[in-house]
């Protein structure tokens, strides 16, 4: 049937295919400027401008920016701080979709509608008195207040996502574990954990790249230049206007790959999890 | 990639009835059922602590802020209700809602419109005349901006927009069309649907995947029987495979509205609310009251007002979507 599809190719299927071609080319323009100008020597930039083809190989718009950017200093924070947040907020996930999910604890519709809500609730009404409540207790520009609010904010859509994939877990095996006189904690960690692994990798993932990506809090949280994740950094660097073309696509060089690295290492995993966070 | 989806959506298809049939056995068995839900309310203890400290209590300090005059330091002055008669004279807060409903339509209707037609485009014509390989090759693609950091392609863009040395008005003087050349962002005319144009760019990817996704689980049959009885490529798009998809599509327009009003990075990276106040949108101002003015119940007054907004429109969605579904 295929093949006989595939002779069937009329003007409109290379017409659509023409279309779709232009619409990915137009997407990718702005990652191909930032890979012609990253290692473009400024002379080269100056006279030919950011479309012509680099003459030379000159990396020292990004060694500018990672300089004054500190940025080894922010890679690190990031991958400290998105680290510690999927680990935690799975963590706290499966402990409150155990109870919502195969628990069944009374009113958990309401529960989980709670958890559905807090997720979506705009940051901006939290963060003053978060950063307000964070210098009461010491814990302003640290890692750790951050660290703190997302493995909550994480773990809300955790929650709401595992409860309903717990919802399902096989009975079965539930009451085989409790003929073996398994309590309710082991059979948490040696049998829904170990069945459940796919969706936490999702989340792991997931959890990893939200907060990697996120900019409001982190950039009210973490003031001082040791503390910042790299999207602050970036972000503050902006703001001073000391950016010139070239250290800006240096700079947008460095902010874009890794998340270019985690795209292509996860791109199975991230494909099939926006396809698990639809369906629910 | 394109396999893996598959199998997955399949797999949960298959499984879905028979783990109902299990889920409705073990509601109904055994009378000690409550009691043995209760003693699972432990594990919900770390999650209540935190939920209070981190949401709950900042969520009714912010409201109860908006009702007073403060600075940020010293006591907090009760102001009733002035903070909000302030916001609807306000026409900096006017502008910052209208410009909000065009972001609305920048990252959640033209998407989910375009990602519909693409994604139905890749699926039906690409992936079956030519190759599923090329359809899910042109899916990544559309989907890389994605996985970009707000800020990251923010800066990008503001970069590629430059009056100056941006790469756009480079380009047009090159091909002869220097007269085309404009500061983008800088006329109070053109700022707004700039912001719109990129915001466009960065989301067309998540609806496409998601709706790719949705259609891997539709009914071929129902497809093919209304293309027999002679019905449009629109019309079976319309009344075959929308009603099919409908879960998806609320998801996505959700999710999107929700991320649209959070369009902070943009605004800060790219225009700073400005010129004037031609790209203020809610999230913005209030940043700006809290940290710039100092005015915080002035800021806690527009948080809340968002808040108010998320609150109805999530609750709208899901009633809409369980109604749908049951």
């Amino acid at each position: 049937m295929s093949t006989q599809l595939a002779r069937n190719r009329g003007p409109a299927a290379w017409l659509t295919l023409t279309a779709l071609a232009v619409v990915a080319v137009v997407i990718l323009i702005p990652f191909a400027l930032i890979a012609l100008n990253a290692f473009k020597p400024p002379a080269d930039y100056s006279a030919h401008g950011p479309l012509s083809f680099p003459d030379g190989f000159y990396t020292g718009g990004i060694k500018t920016f990672w300089d004054t950017a500190d940025f080894g200093r922010a890679l690190w924070n990031s991958i400290l701080i998105s680290g510690s947040v999927c680990v935690l907020a799975v963590l706290l996930s499966i402990l409150n979709a155990y109870a919502l999910g195969i628990g069944r604890v009374k009113g958990r519709t309401w529960i989980l509608g709670a958890f559905l809500i807090a997720n979506f609730l705009p940051q901006e009404g939290l963060v003053y008195p978060l950063y307000d409540l964070a210098k009461e207790f010491g814990l302003y520009d640290t890692r750790l207040s951050v660290i703190i609010i997302f493995t909550v904010i994480q773990a809300a859509f955790g929650t709401y996502l595992l409860s309903s994939v717990l919802s399902t877990f096989p009975s079965e095996l539930l009451e085989a574990a409790r003929m073996d006189g398994a309590g309710r904690a082991r059979i948490l960690w040696r049998v829904v954990v170990p069945v459940s692994r796919p969706t936490l990798g999702v989340l792991l993932v997931f959890f990893f790249i939200w907060t990697w990506n996120e900019f409001f809090l982190p950039l009210v949280f973490l003031v001082s230049n040791q503390n910042q994740t790299v999207p602050v950094a970036l972000g503050t660097l902006q703001g001073q206007h000391i950016m010139n073309p070239l250290t800006t696509s240096g700079a947008a060089l460095l902010g874009v790959f890794p998340t270019i690295i985690f795209f292509l290492i996860f791109q199975r995993t991230l494909t099939r999890g926006v396809t698990v966070g639809a369906i629910k | 990639m394109l396999a893996s989806t598959v199998t997955a959506v399949a797999q949960r298809r298959r499984s879905g009835p028979r783990v109902r049939d299990s889920a409705a056995r073990g509601a109904g068995s055994g009378a000690g059922a409550g009691s043995r839900s209760a003693a699972y309310l432990t594990y919900l203890l770390p999650a209540t602590i935190l939920f209070t400290v981190v949401i709950a209590i900042p969520l009714v300090m912010n409201v109860y802020t908006s009702f007073t005059d403060w600075t940020g330091v010293g006591p907090r002055q009760w102001a009733g209700l002035a903070n909000y008669r302030q916001l609807v004279h306000d026409s900096e807060f006017w502008a910052s809602m209208w410009h909000s409903l065009a972001l609305v339509a920048a990252m959640a209707v033209v998407p989910a419109v375009v990602g519909l037609l693409v994604a139905a485009a890749l699926f039906d014509v690409i992936a079956k005349r030519f190759s599923p390989r090329v359809a899910s090759v042109l899916r990544a693609c559309i989907y890389l901006p994605q996985v970009l950091p707000i800020i990251v392609a923010a800066i990008v863009w503001g970069w590629i927009l430059d009056p100056q040395y941006g790469a756009l008005n480079v380009a047009l003087r090159d091909v002869g069309l220097g007269f085309l050349a404009h500061d983008l962002l800088g006329d109070p005319n053109t700022a707004l649907l700039t912001v719109m144009a990129v915001l466009i760019w960065f989301q067309l990817g998540y609806p496409v995947v998601i709706f790719m996704a949705a259609l891997q689980r539709t009914d071929p049959a129902l497809g093919e029987a209304a293309e027999i009885d002679g019905a449009t490529w629109r019309q079976r798009l319309l009344r075959v495979t929308v009603p099919q998809i409908r879960p998806e599509i609320y998801v996505v327009l959700l999710t999107c509205t929700v991320a649209s009003l959070r369009a902070f990075g943009w605004i800060y990276a790219l225009t700073g609310g400005g010129p004037g106040v031609a790209t203020q949108v809610p999230s913005y101002y209030s940043y700006q009251s809290f940290f710039t003015n100092l005015d915080v119940g002035y800021g806690s007054a527009i948080a809340t007002v968002m808040t108010l907004i998320i609150l109805v429109v999530s609750v709208v969605f899901l009633w809409l979507q369980r109604r749908h579904a049951g």
